[in-house]
Formats: C-alpha cells, structure tokens, sequence
C-alpha cells in the first residue's frame, strides 16, 4: 500500500543555522491517524507545519523529503505550495478562538477555502458547505453561517476548524492539539469526528499533542519527539506496557489513572532549547539511566521490535521496566475531621444569571477537596468566592467558625491571610516587571509578617521548598518555563503560611509531565504543612492522586459529592459516569490504544 | 429609555452625539471663562485715549455691562441660533468672516487627509510585510525623523526645496485675495498641502505598521495561508480589516489636530484660512472670533471621534453584535 505521506530526514534550522529538528522520518498510510508526542520546545508543531512546507517566521526547512503522493512538496514554488494547501494537505490549528478571523462570519471563512482551490464565486459551493458543516455535527442553516466566530461556543470553533480542513477532501491533514483548552466531554466528541472523517474519506492524518492519553484515543502508532528528534516510535499500546526510551516511560508515569491513587511521576529539568542540547543523548542529563557511553553520541533510532524502534542504547533494558516503574501508591492521609472552611447555600451570580444554585460543602483540617466540573459547571466561581475574589454571592462562607464577608476586600487581614489563591494561567498571574523575589516576598510584606534580610531569607526557603533553588529570587517571570512559573505562585501562596489553599485548575495550562510535578508537589507541601486545599480541576483522574474527597459539579449544582476513590470507582449519577468516561488517562488510553488495534484500516485494492 | 442601551448602533451613535453636546456645553463655559481673561474688549477697540463715557457707551453696545452669566447665557444662545456675534476689529458679522475662510482651510484639510490617510495606510502596511527588510527601515526611520521635525521647518525646507533656492517651480507664499476659492490658484495649495501630509503621515503609518505587524503574526493570518488562500486575499481580506481598527483612532486624533494645527501652516504660507483668521483675533482681541474658531475646533474633535468610535465599531463585530 502506497504510503499517503512519506516524511524522510526532515531537517528544520533556525535563520540563524541553529538546528530545531533533526532526521525526523516516518510514512503514514492513507485512512491512517499517527501521532505525535512531545513536551513544548520538542519541535513537534514545527514537524507538522513543514507537512503543509510552511516554517514560522525566524525557522527554515533546511533539508529533507515531505513526499504527498509522489510530489516532494518541499521542492514546490509559492504559486503550487498555494494550490496544495487547504486542498491536498490541511492544517487543524491549536487554538481555535484565534485561528478563525474575529472580523469575518464563518460561511465566508469557509466558503473562501473551497473558492480558493475549485474557483466559483457567489453561491457556487453552498451544498458543499452544508454538507461539510453537517459532517462535523454543525446546523446547516445559512443563519448560522452568518455567525461571527465569538458567537460560538470552543467547540463549535473547533469543529469549523475541522469542516474548513475536510471541505476540500484533503489526502493528509495535520491536526496540532486541536482539543487543548476543550472541555473533556467537547474533546471526546472532536476525537470522534476527526476518527470518524479520516475513516470515512481514507484520509492520513498527523495528530500532534503533549498529552500521549490524549493522542492514544486516536492514533494507532505514535512517534514521541524530544528536543528535535524522534526518540521511540511504536504502536501506542507498546509504549504503554514496554516502551524503550525512559523519556516515554516518565511521560506515561506522569499519565493520571482512574484506578489505584498513584503518585504522578513528573520529570525533574527540563528539555534543552535549541542550541543547548548536548552531544551525545539529549535526555541524558534528566535520565535515571544515564551511563557515560550515553554522552558520547546521539544514539541512532534502532528497531527494539516489529515497528517498534528507540533512540536509546539501553533500549533492552528500558523495556521490561515499564509497569514497575509507574508511581508509587498514594496514601492519602485522612482528615481530621474538624471543619476548617464550610460552605451553606452559597448561591452566586453573574449579573442577573444564577451560575451556583444553593452549594453545600465542607472542608476539614488536612483534606484535600476537588471540585470538577466543565467549563460553565460553577466550579472556579466556587473557589473564587471562598477566596472573596467573586462577590456577588449569597449563603455562608465559614473560616473556622467565623463567618466570612463576601469580597476579600472587606475580609480581615488575617482571613485573607488564611485563604490563598493559585490562578490558573502562572503566564498571567505574575507580573512581569517584579522578579521572582519580589513577588514571592509581597504576601509578607503586606500581612506585615517579615522584611529586609528575614524577608529575603523566607523567600530563599519557600522557594527551595517548592523545588527552586534560592538563586531564582533575582529572575523574571519570562526567563522561567511554564512549570517554573507555577512554582513560583505556589511558593508566594504559601509563604504566609496559610490553612487553605485555593488552587484553580493549576496545571491545565501545563505539559502533562509538568503537571505530574506539580500535583507532586502539591500532594508533598499539602502533607508536610498540615495544608487544606480546594483544588479545581476538569480532571477527574487528576484528582486520584491528590484528593481525599470530591465534589462534581454541573451547570452550578453538585451532582455528586464523596470520598474520591469511591466516587471514582463507582459513580452513581450519570454525569459523573460520562465524565469519567470521556476524560483521558492512562486506563482509557490504553482501552483505546486496543480498540484501535481492532479498527486497522483495512485498503482494498 | 431602553431602547437608547440596546438599539444597536444607531442608538450607539444617538448616545454619542448627546455625550458630545455635552462636552460642548462643557467647552463652551471653559472657552468663555477663557476669553474673559483676555482683557477689555471695549479698551482693545478704542485704544488708550478712550475716555471713560466712550468706554462705558461702547460696553454697553457690546453688552458688557451685564454680569458674566448674562453675558454667557447671551452669546451660547447665539450659538444655538448660529448668530456668533459681531468681530469687534472687523465690525462685520464673524459668519460672515469666518464663512471663506472656512471653505478655504477646509479645502487645504481634505487635500491633506484625502492624499496623506490612503498614503500612509500603504506605507505601513507594506512596511509590515517587509518588515526588517530594506524599505521598511528606509520608511521607519524617514517616518521618525519628519516625525521629530516641526511642522514650520518642513515648511520651510518645502519652500526653500521648490520656490526659492533650489527650484522655483511653486509660489513660496500662497495668499487668496478675497472673492477667489482656494481651487482658483491649485499651485497654491501644492506645497501648504504638502506639508500637512508630511506632519500627519509619520503617525498614521507608524501605527498602521505596529498593528499591520501584530495581526500579520496573529493564528487567523497564518491559518488563511495554510488554507492555501491567494497572498492578496489574505491580506486584504483577513489582515487589513483586522489592523486598521486601532488607526481610526489615530487618524481622528491627527485630522482634529489638523483642524486646529493648520495655523502655523497658513501663517507660513500667508494663507487666508481659519488659522489666520484665529491668529489676527488673538493679537486684536477680537473676543468674538477667538470663541467662534474654538467652539468650531472643538465640534470637530468632537465628530471626528465619534466617526473614528463608528468606524472601530463597523471593522469589529464583537463589538457590533455587543451594541
């Protein structure tokens, strides 16, 4: 069988000659779905846009063969690239909210790729369009073609992204994280669409993500990428129960599971940026197997089994290690039993609307309480009144047994010091012009609790406590990663020894191996310091490792409310059920990963 | 009264226009209260040898001798009715005045707009997509420097370029004596137009740059050319509407500035517009004119803003479906 797409040697350098990726090759078949995996920085968008011959602006390809068909697209000029793009090869962005044109309606966006590549003008192509748009479950109607792209839903902006790659009956689409930022039960339902298109019209498919839970729901074989290369390449189920690279047996440790409270394995450093990787194994300084031979040169990608190959020259003994090696099991420490913060009718609004109907929670000394829901469920609202951030609320917040005003603003000094908030976005909770010291210092400065040189030696502490070492005081916000960042508002969250901690989906703007460390550590700093904490996420299996209780949420009511091994194990509403079963971890991933073993395409010829 | 928060954006522009006759209101007090102290009009007019008799008769004639909120309430009224007094230097109705020269700086402000608004559109946004590349540092650094450069130095350089020393192929100076429209002598209006260009055109492409330059690196840009979109639609379809928002408002702001800014202008080029009719008024303290020009600036500061708001509001539609 022909493959749909051939990738060979592909090399991709800055302007400047620094290589960004390096010898990545791999073939996909049509009607195929592969997947690509990597960390931010592994150079797996840049991978994915060179399949359509673009490089962002300060990138170049520099060498290697895209072959679609029997045509090496990178040998093509301007006018042809033109002509193959949206139409042979099409392009799923990541975002969708600012991929769609703010200032155009969505019938023309989508009109336009059709005219661009089959000419016509006017009304030429308005069956087709409306049959794109039923294809990805989306009205029909001319109305709601005339929508502007904020009047739709993420998800709804989503799938125009998938109606306007698929209008063209493209043979290869390349889809880059297109369901980051989605809520699980939306993502599910992408998933589903773009399977179901690919099937049906024998398309090849590159699906690029962070999250190898995520990719294994869709894709059959999987190529994981660190620092430019690819290092293991195999059927997804291989990499979860034998992979050969320890850089993917971290990546699956760091996967949350439904079953049995592991810790999450998160990877200690972080990737080398291009231009700083060494020269020998570019994991090799993060890896627990490194040896002095791993340093001597890159080793090659070399077959551990029938497709199944490893850029690791411990390979054989990597593989056995797999299932060992997963975390080890929480035991989550129970909780004492006195109520440190209790809800009673909380009933909330945004303006004239109801977003919370009437909650009722409690949290006790040392306990862990998640609240889950999907974006819309009420739960940030939640935790943003605990912490007086939102106002407009009615009810009964209790601190202990004092009563709480609604907005922090009012509160006492001492009950704002006992609540403290971690936002969710650490790219925007901390301001750019003060350094880390700064920062990490303010709460004690303002709840008068230490200054001058105690002041900076408080600081030096919080911050090794949260695994950054004391030299990070003198940095700025943008010198430091995503998982740094996030340290840091944990680090100025508890530097005022606080009781309760608020955290408000603190890891989804994170790689999935960052946000195994932070839960980690979040799990290590809430038994240590006696810590109560509200932990808001979407994900459910996120909360297995850190959560003694769990409260769901729907559409502003509790829908569930229990002990989390329980609710887990055994959810009793509907809701909760289907929530579990459309958000990916490690035990859906790999179901998948077997369903999908069933479902090989099968070509006649 | 609901209907004013909700009617969309006709109401949106019914709600404006109320706001402004308000700060006009507001204006008008500052103005008046301003010109109050630009001393006795009646003593400008009789010169030092007016004895007092012949003060008080010509304070009475100008009703001057009615208290101060009299006074204002008195010529605001006139306003409304457009009966903006009489000029005191001139003894001849300021509509009557004003009304060519008007016409005249009118002229010499479209000129400027019509040329220097498209041109400087062009500039920045072809700076943008060679960004880094020859023309555009050529362009950036030109824009800074005729930005760093009084408007009277361009001027001057202007006139000494094309009438004086170098080559004498335009008027230096462009008088239009009275009964003759600015579009009877076009040589005229060649260099004074010239000039506003060159003072207004820096801002308005400098910013058309920086916004061309964020929305050229936006995803909806980068997603049109992966759709395989033709080079021009992308960017006159998908980038231009896009950056030319935030530049109405640049463009308001440099255009109001040209209505009150051309006084320098026609003072250069002896040209008999609103500038120097507001300069003579100012040295004769010819109160009456002094307030018409700068009710008559204000009201254009007024509309050009609220134009720029509309034009902002027509490009964006999450604005407009929010109105």
């Amino acid at each position: 069988m022909p493959a749909a797409v051939s990738v060979r040697n592909l090399q991709i350098e800055t302007t400047s000659g620094v290589p960004v990726v390096m010898d990545v090759s791999f073939q996909i078949a049509p009607g195929e779905v592969l997947g690509v995996v990597g960390e931010s920085g592994s150079g797996k968008t840049t991978v994915g846009l060179a399949l359509l011959g673009h490089a962002r602006r300060g990138l170049r390809i520099a060498g290697g063969e895209v072959l679609v068909g029997d045509q090496d697209i990178l040998m093509l000029d301007v006018e042809h690239l033109r002509r193959l793009r949206g139409s042979t090869v099409s392009y799923v962005p990541q975002d969708p909210a600012s991929s769609l044109n703010p200032a155009l309606r969505i019938g023309i966006q989508l009109r336009e790729v059709l005219q661009a590549h089959a000419g016509g003008r006017g009304r030429d192509h308005d069956e087709r369009i409306a049959e794109t748009m039923r294809e990805v479950a989306l009205s029909d109607d001319p109305t709601y073609l005339r929508r502007y792209p904020h009047e739709l839903s993420g998800g709804q902006q989503q799938r125009v992204g998938l109606a306007m790659a698929f209008a063209n009956r493209p043979r290869l689409i390349v889809l880059d994280e297109p369901t980051t930022g989605l809520d699980v039960t939306t993502q599910a339902t992408v998933l589903s669409t773009v399977r179901e298109l690919a099937a049906a019209h024998n398309v090849a498919a590159l699906y690029v993500s962070h999250d190898l839970a995520v990719v294994a729901a869709l894709a059959r074989r999987v190529a994981v990428m660190y620092a430019g290369r690819v290092v293991e390449f195999g059927f997804a189920e291989e990499l979860f129960e034998s992979s050969a690279h320890p850089y993917t047996q971290r990546l699956v440790g760091a996967i949350p599971r439904l079953t049995g409270g592991r810790s999450l394995l998160g990877i200690p450093g972080h990737a080398p940026s291009p231009g700083r990787r060494p020269p020998g194994c570019a994991f090799a300084p993060r890896c627990t197997m490194h040896i002095p031979e791993c340093d001597a040169q890159i080793p090659p990608l070399s077959p551990v089994g029938p497709e199944h190959s490893a850029r690791c020259i411990r390979a054989v003994e990597v593989m056995p290690q797999t299932q060992a090696r997963a975390g080890d099991p929480v035991d989550v420490a129970p909780a004492a039993g006195s109520a440190v913060l209790t809800l009673e009718n909380v009933v909330a609004r945004y303006g004239k609307v109801e977003v919370l109907h009437s909650i009722n929670l409690q949290l006790e000394h040392h306990e862990c309480l998640a609240v889950v829901g999907e974006s819309g469920s009420g739960k940030t609202t939640t935790a943003r009144s605990i912490a007086g951030l939102h106002r407009d609320w009615t009810g009964s917040i209790r601190l202990g047994d004092k009563e709480l005003e609604t907005s922090a603003r009012s509160r006492s000094t001492e009950s704002r010091r006992q609540i403290q908030y971690i936002f969710q976005n650490p790219y925007g909770s901390l301001n750019p012009r003060k350094t880390v010291g700064e920062t990490v210092g303010q709460p004690l400065a303002v709840f008068g609790i230490a200054k001058g040189r105690e002041a900076d030696h408080r600081v030096g502490l919080m911050l090794e406590q949260v695994s950054l070492s004391a030299a990070y005081a003198r940095r700025y916000p943008d010198q430091l990663s995503g998982g740094e960042r996030q340290r840091v508002a944990i680090a100025r969250a508890l530097i005022s020894s606080p009781s309760i901690l608020v955290c408000d989906e603190v890891t989804s703007a994170l790689d999935v191996s960052v946000q195994a460390a932070i839960v980690e550590l979040l799990g290590q700093l809430q038994r240590d310091l006696g810590l109560s904490m509200v932990f808001v996420t979407h994900n459910l299996p996120l909360v297995r490792s850190i959560a003694q209780k769990v409260v769901v949420l729907s559409e502003g009511s509790i829908v569930e409310y229990g002990e989390t091994a329980q609710v887990l194990a055994d959810p009793q509403q509907p809701y909760t059920q289907q929530l579990i079963a459309h958000t990916p971890s490690l035990e859906t991933a790999t179901a998948e990963a077997r369903v999908g073993e069933q479902r090989r395409p099968v070509i006649e010829r | 009264m609901t209907w004013l928060r909700q009617g969309g954006i006709g109401a949106f522009i019914i709600r404006r226009l109320l706001l402004g006759v308000l700060v006009l209101v507001l204006v008008s007090i500052l103005v008046f209260a301003a010109t109050q102290a630009l001393g006795d009009p009646a003593r400008a007019i009789l010169g030092r040898d007016a004895t007092p008799a012949s003060l008080a008769a010509l304070r009475a004639e100008l009703d001057l001798d009615q208290s101060v909120l009299g006074q204002y309430l008195s010529w605001a009224g006139g306003l409304l009715n457009g009966d903006l007094g009489n000029s005191l230097a001139a003894q001849q109705p300021v509509t009557e005045l004003l009304g060519s020269r008007l016409v005249n700086s009118s002229v010499l402000v479209l000129c400027a707009a019509v040329i220097s608004i498209p041109l400087s559109i062009a500039i920045g946004s072809w700076a943008a997509l060679r960004r880094e590349k020859a023309f555009d540092t050529v362009s950036s650094s030109a824009m800074l420097a005729l930005a760093a450069l009084p408007e009277f130095v361009v001027a001057v350089l202007l006139v000494m370029l094309f009438a004086t020393t170098v080559l004498q192929v335009l008027p230096a100076i462009s008088p239009i004596s009275p009964g003759q429209r600015p579009w009877d002598v076009p040589e005229g209006l060649v260099l004074p137009t010239a000039t506003l260009v060159l003072a207004v055109a820096p801002y308005v492409a400098r910013i058309m740059r920086a916004s061309m330059v964020e929305v050229l690196e936006s995803d909806y840009v980068e997603m049109a050319r992966l759709k395989g979109l033709p080079e021009r639609t992308v960017l006159i379809r998908h980038a231009l509407p896009n950056a030319i928002g935030p530049v109405f408002q640049v463009i308001a702001i440099n255009l109001a500035y040209l209505a009150g800014g051309v006084v320098v202008i026609e003072y250069v080029f002896n040209y008999s517009g609103i500038g120097s009719a507001l300069q003579d008024a100012v040295v004769n303290h010819d109160i009456p004119v002094v307030q018409a020009l700068a009710m008559l600036i204000a009201g254009v500061y007024v509309l050009l803003n609220l134009l720029a708001d509309v034009a902002t509001i027509l490009v964006t539609p999450r604005l407009r479906t929010r109105l």
